[in-house]
């Protein structure tokens, strides 16, 4: 009989990646201009981590998805219709930034006091995802704290595929340098997987589950608490984006061999 | 592919659900309907006023879907006298939306050409000699005649400006709250089911096909929504709404032939621009006499600005781009403007027909809002707070109904719905305005007289009109050009550019005199990178395209192949043999290539031969 996982998904908001970015100085620190009224999405390698958690909750009947998400609950609520009909989890909302400039052992602490509070957690069955990385100003440390203050020391990072074998047993395939994977065995859960892109395309919407979502999601937004992050312990000398640069062509009589060409010359000389 | 393609997806997997309202499109009349709804579904004592059908014991289940990405990506340039939105929201609560701010000023501007390119017919160069002669005891500068008075009937003080994105997000996100409501975007309907003459819901789209629509990996047939009450809201070229229009016909006498694609920037303005939040200037007059613009001004330095291009404007290479280029280059303007920066791009047709396009109402099982069911008025030029009402009125409809425990019949609706809007006055003032653009149709200049005599006699005097679709009106291009440019250089411009795979306008105005535009990378961009840099233009892989040219020998001999010309997104481009090439990554899902298109359906003159279906995907902005 297969394991009946406890899978928490661990994953913030960030800007809608085709949002065109500010940083400024606000009263309580960096943020980005006008960020409350930019659409936000989930954190893409939350996403990544989130159908994983599907696909391995399908595959282990009996297995549970929680979503757990430190956000302003207004644009979390947003977010949630876009993810919502993709698979089925509860979620558990703590309400706080998603800037990004948070201190992220004030945000795992806040995470795993999180995961810790959901009634009936067994250890013996928990595995927590959540992107390596994000895919705004994270420093990918996040989800490393997390295992740590859970006491949970197996923990993968970069990881494309989980398979389980006939023995329970976790076959993770972690990224390494050139472009290689490394092979890693771990008896079971408890683990911490901190996912790349995994191998899964985006679910289809399925309306069915997003009403079955919904129901436990406008009362979990109700009912959020408040992050404890201590802002004010933190200060930053500076803030920048990356320097970006941008010439438009619109070709259709090119090979791909002059357009290869024409774009290493324009890196060149950039 | 034509119209015997098959469809994709198989019955056999497909899944249903039952719901009790089902919504298609979230605009400000499906605002106006689901703030409505779910303020006064839950009575005082906390118990819901109907019950649902499908979840006996709980509140009716109201599920709205949005074919965009985010409810926020809605476009339009909107400076409202919103009395139906403040008697909805307060004071209050409008100046909690980012962008909104109260309307301070009006100007209305008669522009000037200072290139002299334009199309001007000689009753309106006589009067810019005028008013150029008289300028020193005229309201001129810069250019432009500032209007000494601005009828009330345009007037939209007191009111409001607002960004469509963001007040449709801050509106969505009061919806969701209550629970009553759930809102899903991404997720496009494709058809009504019909069962007889009643619809008992919609169809979504399917999920994991090529671009035909064939199954591919991951297929997943688009799931049955079935519903009590379909709410159809999907604007003036909503798939949903086409195909009610197609099976049940239109009114006696309405018709769908008057629109415009509109065109916006929204921009940061520089610090000493001299514009003030609150301002809202109208022009006419430049750079053609038919198109219009307008610029608000946002709080934080952010204005909205942009034109509209009526379908009136006989221009078989009419663009809104460029067009929108040449209007903020103007001099009266451009003082304002230069040194601006573009944040957002957006763009969207309007249904112009007003009250004349208003379609069947309500059918067993269903009623329409909004812009698609001829709420706009043409007079003044508002469609928002209008869109809003029409979304109230059924709201307080479907309240009677449901605390009544009666059916959603045609008779019922027609009770509760049509009953109250004919009484509306969106009703009252829909009919004045209903001919008052017919003037259009003979001229710029006896449309703008038309109007003005319909506001003043309150409708009861206009200069008569018949609107025509446009492979109707359309000349040819060598016939546009006549006189200005010779056959034979048009046939080297044309096999120029289909060699380029480029689109006319750009080289005809540039050999009409249109000057080139000073690209500054800030304001002044390409169009491409305006999509790049504004517009955010994005759509999921896995859908079948929804720009179907139906039938490709018409295209092959389509002489002007507007539908390249005009695309707002340059989504569509020239194809071989003829039949343009449509790219769904780059569509903003405006619509302008099904209005524009120069040949008509072979079945049904009313239609024209490009199919715009369901499909997702579009703009990324929250501003516009």
């Amino acid at each position: 009989m297969s394991v009946q996982y406890q899978i928490f998904v661990c994953g913030g908001i960030v800007p809608d990646p085709l949002q065109t970015l500010d940083p400024v100085t606000a009263p309580a620190g960096p943020a980005l201009k006008n960020e409350m009224m930019l659409p936000a999405v989930l954190d893409p390698f939350a996403w990544h981590a989130l159908f994983e958690a599907a696909r391995l909750a399908r595959s282990s009947p009996g297995s549970k998805i929680y979503l757990v998400s430190l956000a302003p609950k207004a644009k979390l609520q947003q977010v949630m219709m876009s993810v919502a009909q993709k698979a089925v989890f509860d979620l558990v909302v703590i309400d706080g930034p998603a800037s990004g400039f948070t201190d992220s052992n004030a945000v795992a602490a806040a995470l795993s006091e999180a995961i810790q509070s959901v009634p009936g957690l067994d250890m013996n069955r928990l595995l927590v995802f959540g992107g390596w990385e994000s895919a705004s100003r994270g420093s990918g440390t996040t989800l490393q704290a997390v295992g740590e203050i859970l006491g949970i020391t197996d923990q993968f990072q970069g990881v494309d595929d989980l398979r389980i074998e006939s023995d329970g047993s976790f076959r993770i395939l972690e990224r390494i340098d050139g472009g290689k994977h490394q092979v890693s065995t771990c008896a079971g859960a408890p683990a911490v997987l901190g996912w790349a892109t995994g191998n899964l395309p985006e679910p289809p919407n399925n309306p069915q589950i997003g009403m079955t979502n919904m129901r436990g999601i406008m009362p979990a937004l109700q009912k959020a608490r408040p992050a404890k992050l201590n802002a004010q312990d933190l200060s930053y000398t500076s803030v920048t984006l990356p320097k970006q640069q941008r010439e438009t062509r619109v070709v259709d009589k090119l090979s791909a061999e002059e357009i290869a060409r024409e774009i290493a010359e324009w890196i060149k000389k950039s | 592919m034509d119209e015997t393609t098959p469809p994709a997806n198989s019955a056999t997997d497909r899944q249903s659900i039952d719901v009790d309202i089902a919504c298609v499109g979230f605009g400000p009349a499906m605002g106006g309907f689901l703030t409505t709804l779910a303020r006064e579904l839950i009575r005082d004592d906390g118990t819901p006023a109907g019950e649902s059908s499908v979840m006996p014991g709980l509140p009716p289940q109201i599920v709205c879907y949005e074919r965009a990405a985010d409810v926020s990506f809605g476009v339009s340039g909107v400076a409202t006298r919103s009395r139906a939105l403040r008697a909805s929201l307060t004071e209050a609560d409008l100046a909690q939306i980012p962008m909104a701010t109260p309307i301070k000023s009006e100007k209305v501007l008669y522009l000037l050409d200072p290139h002299g390119a334009s199309r001007r017919s000689w009753l309106l160069r006589a009067a810019d000699v005028f008013i150029r002669a008289f300028r020193r005891v005229l309201p001129f500068a810069h250019d432009a005649l500032n209007l000494p008075y601005i009828p009330p009937f345009l007037r939209k003080d007191p009111g409001w400006i607002l960004s469509m994105g963001q007040f449709n997000q801050w509106v969505g996100s009061r919806v969701m709250s209550s629970g009553l409501v759930q809102i899903w975007p991404g997720t496009p309907v494709a058809e009504p089911l019909f069962e007889d003459n009643r619809v008992a819901g919609v169809r979504l789209v399917d999920q994991g096909t090529d671009k035909q629509g064939r199954a591919d990996a991951g297929f997943m047939p688009g799931m049955d929504i079935r519903a009590a009450l379909t709410v159809v809201g999907d604007g003036p070229f909503g798939p949903i709404g086409r195909q009610l229009d197609q099976r049940f016909g239109m009114p006696e006498g309405h018709r769908q032939h008057d629109w415009a694609v509109g065109m916006k920037f929204v921009v940061d303005l520089r610090e000493d621009s001299g514009l003030e939040p609150g301002a809202v200037i109208h022009t006419f007059g430049y750079p053609e006499p038919e198109i219009f613009g307008f610029l608000y001004v946002h709080p934080k330095r952010i204005a909205s600005l942009g034109v509209f291009v009526p379908s009136w404007f006989d221009s078989p290479v009419r663009t809104a781009y460029r067009y929108l280029q040449h209007w903020m280059l103007h001099p009266y303007l451009f003082r304002h403007l230069e040194g601006a920066t573009l944040r957002s791009w957006g763009a969207k047709t309007l249904g112009e027909s007003g009250r004349r396009g208003e379609p069947r109402l309500v059918g067993h099982g269903y009623a329409r809002v909004g812009e698609g069911s001829g709420s706009t008025n043409v007079l003044t030029g508002s469609g928002v707070d209008e869109a809003w009402e029409t979304g109230v009125l059924l709201a307080h409809g479907v309240l009677d109904l449901l605390r009544a425990g009666r059916p959603f019949t045609k008779e019922n609706l027609e009770e509760v719905y049509i009953r109250r809007r004919r009484r509306s006055w969106i009703e009252r003032e829909g009919r004045i305005a209903e001919k008052s653009r017919d003037g259009f149709q003979r001229g710029f200049v006896s449309g703008v007289i038309g109007m003005a005599l319909a506001g003043f006699t309150k409708g009861r005097v206009v200069i008569p009109g018949e609107p025509a679709p446009s492979h109707e009106r359309l000349p040819a291009i060598e016939e546009y050009f006549k006189g200005r440019v010779s056959s034979e250089e048009i046939r080297s411009i044309r096999e120029d550019c289909a060699a380029r795979g480029v689109s006319l306008h750009d080289a005809l105005m540039d050999r009409v005199g249109w000057p080139a535009i000073p690209f500054d990378g800030k304001l002044l961009v390409t169009h491409q990178d305006a999509l790049l840099l504004g517009g955010k233009v994005q759509a999921p892989a896995g859908y079948a395209d929804h720009v179907v040219f139906l039938y490709p020998h018409l295209c092959e001999s389509c002489g002007t192949r507007i539908c390249i010309e005009m695309c707002s997104g340059q989504a569509i481009t020239p194809g071989p043999r003829g039949v343009p090439y449509f790219d769904r990554e780059k569509c903003v899902h405006c619509g302008a290539c099904v209005w524009n298109c120069a040949q008509a359906h072979p079945d049904d003159p009313a239609r024209a031969n490009i199919e715009f279906r369901a499909g997702t995907g579009g703009l990324h902005s929250s501003e516009n």
